[in-house]
C-alpha cells in the first residue's frame, strides 16, 4: 500500500483542497462558525474586555512523547490567553505543509488538534491550509491566534507588583524541553518522561483572583527567562530558593548528564504566578487542588531593592545571579 | 538518577566552608587554580566564592578545551567547511567561536554543510551514511574526549571508510601546567585539577606538578561539595607546608587512571607540539593521529589555500587563561564582548571562564 501524500494540489484551491477541508479539517474542527467557510468568521462577546494573541508553531520533532506540533500549537495559545488573565474562546488556525507530507500524520495533528480544543473548552473558527514545495518549510508549520474574553476578576499587570509578593510555580519545571530532546534521534537516552504540553485555562480559572498580581507561563527560555522578564518589567529584585524548585528526576539527570540548566528549559504547561503575600498560601491551596498544579510550590519572592534582577540561593548554600538565557544551550564536550 | 542533591547539601557545605575559615586563619593571600572549565562553571552556579574567606582566590585555568583551541584552528575548520564535497561535524561548543574571519555556524547559515554532534561515533555513521562527501571531525578536548575520538578512528579504520577524517586539536593538561608554574608572571599557589581528566590519566601524572614545582595538587570532583572539600584539602597542604598529590574525588579517580582509555589514546595519537591560543606553542602538549593512522588526518590530506590569521586586538584571552588576569580586568568583557557578540572564544564556550564570569556576574 502507498502511503497518501499531501500534494501541491491540496493547496491550490482546487477540488482536492476542497475536499481536504471538508473531509479532515470541517470534520473534526466541525461547529456552527467554522462550517459556514466564509471569508471571516463573525463573533459576539459578551465582555467588555478580550484579549487576541497569535504565536507560530515549528517545533521538531513534530511529534515527541507527550504530545505533537497540533496539541502544542492549542496549547500554547489557549495559555498565552490564560495568563492574560482570559478565558479563551475561538481560535484561527493557519497551517503551512511541506509538499510530500504524509496525510496519516497530519490526520493525527488534526486529531489531536481536536481533543486539546475540546480539553481547553475552545472553538477553531477560522483557517488557512497551505502546501508549499519540497524544501520550503521543514514538515508542518501552525499558527494559531485566540480571542479570549477577560474574567473581571482579573487584574493582572507588573504595575501592581510589590516587595514581599510570593512567586509561585504550578509543578516541575522543564519537562517539555527535556522530553523534546530525548525525542531527537541524536540522543540515545531512553526514559518515560512526557513533555507537559496542556491547557492551563482550567488552571488559572480556578484561582483567578485580585490577589493575584501576575501570571506568565515559561515557554521557551524557562522558568529563568520568565522571572528575569518579570523583574525588569516591575523593576524589583527577585529571589528564589532552588531547593524549593520542584523538578522531576529524569529532568535533572538529564541535565546533569548533557550540562544544561533545567531553568532554563521549556515549560508548555506551568504558570508562573506573582501573588500578594497575605493571600499566597490561600491561592496556593486552590492550585493544589487541581489536577495541573498539584505540585506548585512557593519558590521565592519579590525583594525590595530595584535592580532589576533574580538572585538564586543554591542548594549547596551560596547566592548567584539567575540570568536571560543567551543564545541556545548547547550540551558540554567534557 | 541519585547522588545529584547529596554532593548540593547545604549543611553540609556550610560546615565544610568554616572548617576553610579555621584553616585559612593567619595564612597571607593564597591564589588556587581551578584548572578545568567545568569547575569554573559549577563555581559560579553554586555561588561557591560566597563561602570562603577574603584570603583565598579561586582563579581560572586553561582547561576549557575550546578556549585553548587556537584561532589558526577555527580559521582552518572555516576553510575545511568551504571545500566541495566536505562535511564538517563537530561538537556544539565549536559552532560559535569567531575565527579571524567567520564562525562555523556564520559558515552553516551560509549554506555550508556543518553538522553537530554528541559522539565521536556519530561522525562515523554520518561518514557511512553519506559516501558521497568527506567526513570531517573536530577532534579537540583533553583526555576525557581524546578516547573516544580514537575509539571512532579505530572503527572508521575496521569499517575501511575512506571518507572519515580527523583534525586533531587535542590538547594535554600536565604540558599545560608545567608551563604555568614555569611562567614566573604566573602566581599559583596550589591546583584544584580536573576531575574527568583525572579519571582517565590516574593521580601519578600530577606527581610532576606537586613533587618538582611544590605546587599542591587536589583532584576533586564537579559538585559543590566536592569543590569545597578540594580546597579545604589544598589549605590544608599549604598550611602544614606539604606538597603531594591529594584525591578528593576517590569515587571515581583512580591512581592509574582508565587503562583501556589510554591504551586507545596510545593506539591512535602520539604527542607533538601544539599551539594554545594566548599562551603559544608548548612543547608535546597536543595529539597527531600517528603513523597507523595517518590516512584519517584532515591536515595531510586536504590542501588549503594559506590563510592569514588576524592576532586578537584588546581581548586578553591568553592571560585569563593563565590565571594573570581575570575577565573583568578586559576592556572588552561585557561590553563589545558578550555571549551574543564574542570576541573571544573564552566569552562563546559554555565553560569558559569570561562565560562564566559573565553568566554569573562572579567576583574576582
Amino acid at each position: 500500500m502507498t502511503m497518501k501524500r499531501i500534494t501541491l494540489s491540496h493547496g491550490s484551491g482546487g477540488k482536492l483542497m476542497h475536499d481536504l477541508i471538508k473531509g479532515l479539517f470541517v470534520k473534526n474542527f466541525g461547529n456552527p462558525f467554522l462550517n459556514k467557510l466564509g471569508d471571516s468568521t463573525l463573533i459576539h462577546t459578551s465582555v467588555e474586555r478580550f484579549a487576541y494573541t497569535t504565536d507560530s508553531y515549528v517545533i521538531n520533532p513534530i511529534f515527541f512523547p507527550g504530545g505533537d506540533i497540533g496539541k502544542l500549537s492549542i496549547c500554547g495559545t489557549v495559555n498565552d490567553l490564560s495568563v492574560s488573565g482570559a478565558r479563551p474562546k475561538y481560535i484561527s488556525c493557519g497551517m503551512i505543509v511541506e509538499e510530500g507530507f504524509s496525510y496519516n500524520e497530519l490526520e493525527e495533528i488534526t486529531l489531536s488538534m481536536k481533543a486539546a480544543c475540546k480539553k481547553a473548552g475552545v472553538s477553531i473558527v477560522t483557517g488557512d491550509f497551505k502546501v508549499v514545495e519540497k524544501g520550503a518549510a521543514d514538515k508542518i508549520f501552525i499558527n494559531t491566534s485566540g480571542i479570549g474574553e477577560v474574567f473581571k476578576e482579573a487584574r493582572l499587570s507588573v504595575d501592581y507588583i510589590r516587595p514581599g509578593d510570593k512567586v509561585i510555580v504550578s509543578g516541575t519545571i522543564g519537562d517539555h524541553g527535556a522530553a523534546v530532546l530525548l525525542a531527537r534521534e541524536e540522543l540515545k537516552f531512553s526514559s518515560r518522561l512526557l513533555s507537559d504540553c496542556a491547557p492551563i485555562n482550567g488552571l488559572v480559572s480556578s484561582v483567578i483572583c485580585k490577589d493575584i498580581k501576575f501570571i506568565r507561563d515559561p515557554t521557551r527560555g524557562g522558568l529563568a527567562t520568565t522571572l528575569n522578564e518579570i523583574s525588569m518589567e516591575s523593576s524589583y529584585n527577585i529571589g528564589i530558593d532552588e531547593s524549593q524548585i520542584p523538578i522531576k528526576e529524569p529532568v535533572k539527570a538529564l541535565c546533569e548528564i548533557l550540562g544544561l540548566e533545567p531553568l532554563y528549559m521549556a515549560n508548555e504547561g506551568k504558570i508562573v504566578l506573582i501573588v500578594s503575600a497575605k493571600s499566597a498560601s490561600k491561592v496556593l491551596g486552590r492550585m493544589k487542588k487541581h489536577i495541573l498544579g498539584r505540585d506548585s510550590k512557593i519558590i521565592g519572592e519579590v525583594e525590595t531593592r530595584r535592580d532589576r534582577k533574580v538572585y538564586l540561593k543554591t542548594k549547596a548554600g551560596g547566592t548567584r545571579i539567575l540570568d536571560m538565557l543567551t543564545g541556545e544551550q548547547l550540551p558540554r564536550i567534557c | 538518577m541519585k547522588y545529584i542533591d547529596e554532593f548540593r547539601d547545604n549543611k553540609i557545605a556550610r560546615s565544610i566552608s568554616r572548617a576553610i575559615f579555621k584553616e585559612a586563619v593567619g595564612l597571607p593571600h593564597i591564589n588556587l587554580m581551578e584548572v578545568c572549565g567545568t569547575h569554573t562553571m559549577s563555581i559560579g552556579r553554586f555561588g561557591i566564592k560566597d563561602m570562603l574567606p577574603e584570603n583565598i582566590s579561586l582563579i581560572s585555568g586553561p582547561g576549557c578545551p575550546v578556549c585553548v583551541t587556537p584561532k589558526a584552528y577555527i580559521d582552518k575548520a572555516v576553510a575545511l567547511s568551504r571545500l566541495h564535497g566536505t562535511i564538517v561535524v563537530t561538537f556544539g561548543d565549536m559552532m560559535k567561536v569567531p575565527g579571524s574571519y567567520s564562525s562555523l555556524e556564520k559558515e552553516k547559515s551560509k549554506g555550508g554543510l556543518v553538522n553537530l554532534v554528541y559522539s565521536a561515533l556519530d561522525a562515523v555513521d554520518i561518514a557511512e551514511k553519506n559516501s558521497d562527501k568527506k567526513i570531517i571531525f573536530l577532534g579537540i578536548g583533553f583526555e576525557t574526549t581524546s578516547p573516544t575520538v580514537a575509539t571512532s578512528v579505530i572503527y572508521a579504520k575496521k569499517k575501511r571508510l575512506k571518507n572519515f577524517f580527523i583534525y586533531a586539536g587535542h590538547k594535554l593538561i600536565i604540558p599545560a601546567m608545567k608551563a604555568l608554574v614555569e611562567d614566573i608572571e604566573v602566581n599559583i599557589h596550589g591546583f584544584l585539577c580536573p576531575a574527568h581528566v583525572s579519571t582517565i590519566i590516574g593521580t601519578m601524572p600530577y606527581n610532576l606538578i606537586a613533587k618538582r614545582y611544590g605546587r599542591p595538587c587536589v583532584i576533586a570532583g564537579f559538585e559543590p561539595l566536592d569543590i569545597l572539600q578540594g580546597i579545604l584539602m589544598l589549605i590544608e597542604q599549604i598550611r602544614s607546608k606539604k606538597s603531594k598529590v591529594g584525591n578528593q574525588y576517590k569515587r571515581v579517580v583512580k591512581k592509574y587512571g582508565n587503562k583501556k582509555a589510554l591504551e586507545l589514546i596510545k593506539e591512535v595519537f602520539s604527542p607533538k607540539d601544539s599551539e594554545w591560543r594566548g599562551i603559544g606553542i608548548l612543547p608535546q602538549s597536543g595529539l597527531a593521529l600517528n603513523k597507523r593512522y595517518n590516512m584519517f588526518d584532515a591536515e595531510a590530506s586536504f590542501r588549503l589555500p594559506g590563510i592569514k590569521t588576524r592576532p586578537d586586538t584588546g581581548c586578553i584571552c591568553g592571560s585569563v587563561l593563565k590565571g594573570i588576569k581575570t575577565p573583568v580586568d578586559c576592556k572588552l568583557f561585557s561590553k563589545r564582548c558578550t555571549p551574543q557578540t564574542p570576541v573571544g572564544s573564552c566569552m562563546v564556550s559554555s565553560e569558559g571562564t569570561c562565560a562564566a564570569y559573565y553568566k554569573y556576574r562572579m567576583k574576582t
